[in-house]
């Protein structure tokens, strides 16, 4: 049970970042009208980041991860969260076992 | 309400054991999940984890994994008449995703009340930060979460909330620019850089359909 001092402050670092987010939404519609323009930017940037952050895993990482990236996709469009993710661990898994990557 | 709070006990307990096979004390695993609350952000800081910790990139990180808040609270704020000015800014530091999701279909059917949202988002609080304490203490005996595929636990969470973001095929194009930009990004730096040029590409490709749009009108 201990803290690194380096991990408590990437822990702080993170929880302002995530606070300031959590906020400023507030803030924002208070002070600023937002146009079809700015909304459809903002809108976009969700799937943007989400895209970005799994891209090099699911693109260049190996056939399983590409695979299983694919697989869960599929099945994210007829399953609940919980069972789309798992299809996508058992995939990975099972194609790392099947390639030996 | 229940469903969902069943339903972040898993993402807690992997995200617990994510952490601790990182070398996180179980200690740390609950400060971060207590501080932060917020999965996305705390799974992309497992995969970016290093020896010792930057808080500059992970902080980094966790802005432009969450600026999504930003319009996610300003979306729901105007949904707040019957909230108190501290009561509005106290609901928005427990404003994960689920919580959002759930109280935008909730404000859509009836008046949103401050009990009616502390009744949700505080159980959820705390079964995300105990679960996280449990799978890290599990996740210690639990050995390598590699071998049986759990390190995909987090990339499939973020597959599937994507699959959530699809309207077709401006969405499409949205990705392939972020997807294009971030790989490459990913090649060349070290670092985060990559999340915020897969963000970037994803905003001008967003920003050129409009205007071709209105080039076409």
């Amino acid at each position: 049970m201990t803290v690194d001092p380096n991990v408590f402050l990437a822990i702080l670092a993170m929880a302002a970042a995530t606070v300031l987010t959590r906020i400023s939404g507030l803030l924002l519609i208070r002070f600023v009208t937002i146009g079809p323009q700015q909304r459809r930017a903002l809108e976009a940037i969700p799937p943007a980041v989400l895209m970005a952050v799994i891209a090099p895993t699911a693109l260049v990482t190996g056939p399983a991860e590409t695979l299983a990236a694919l697989a869960t996709a599929l099945a994210a469009t007829r399953l609940p969260l919980l069972a789309a993710v798992a299809t996508g661990v058992i995939v990975v898994a099972v194609a790392r076992a099947l390639i030996g990557a | 309400m229940a469903p969902l709070i069943v339903a972040v006990m898993p993402i807690g307990l992997v995200f617990g054991a994510v952490a601790a096979s990182k070398g996180l004390s179980s200690l740390e695993v609950t400060l971060m999940s207590a501080f932060v609350f917020a999965g996305g952000s705390q799974f992309v800081a497992m995969d970016i984890w290093s020896h010792p910790a930057s808080w500059a990139a992970l902080g980094f990180s966790a802005l432009l994994v969450n600026i999504r808040h930003v319009l996610m609270s300003a979306s729901i704020g105007t949904k707040m008449p019957a909230f108190s000015g501290p009561a509005k800014y106290a609901a928005m530091l427990l404003l994960a995703d689920e919580i959002w999701a759930m109280a935008e279909t909730r404000a859509a059917q009836a008046r949103l009340s401050a009990a009616w949202y502390a009744g949700l988002a505080v159980p959820f609080y705390f079964v995300w930060v105990l679960t996280s304490l449990a799978g890290s203490v599990a996740g210690a005996f639990l050995g390598d979460p590699k071998a049986i595929g759990l390190d995909f636990a987090f990339p499939a969470v973020f597959v599937v909330l994507l699959m959530g973001f699809w309207k077709g095929r401006e969405t499409g194009a949205v990705l392939a620019a972020s997807a294009a930009a971030a790989v490459l990004t990913h090649q060349l730096l070290s670092g985060v850089w990559y999340i915020a040029a897969g963000a970037a590409a994803g905003v001008i490709a967003t920003l050129v359909i409009d205007q071709r749009r209105e080039a076409c009108a």
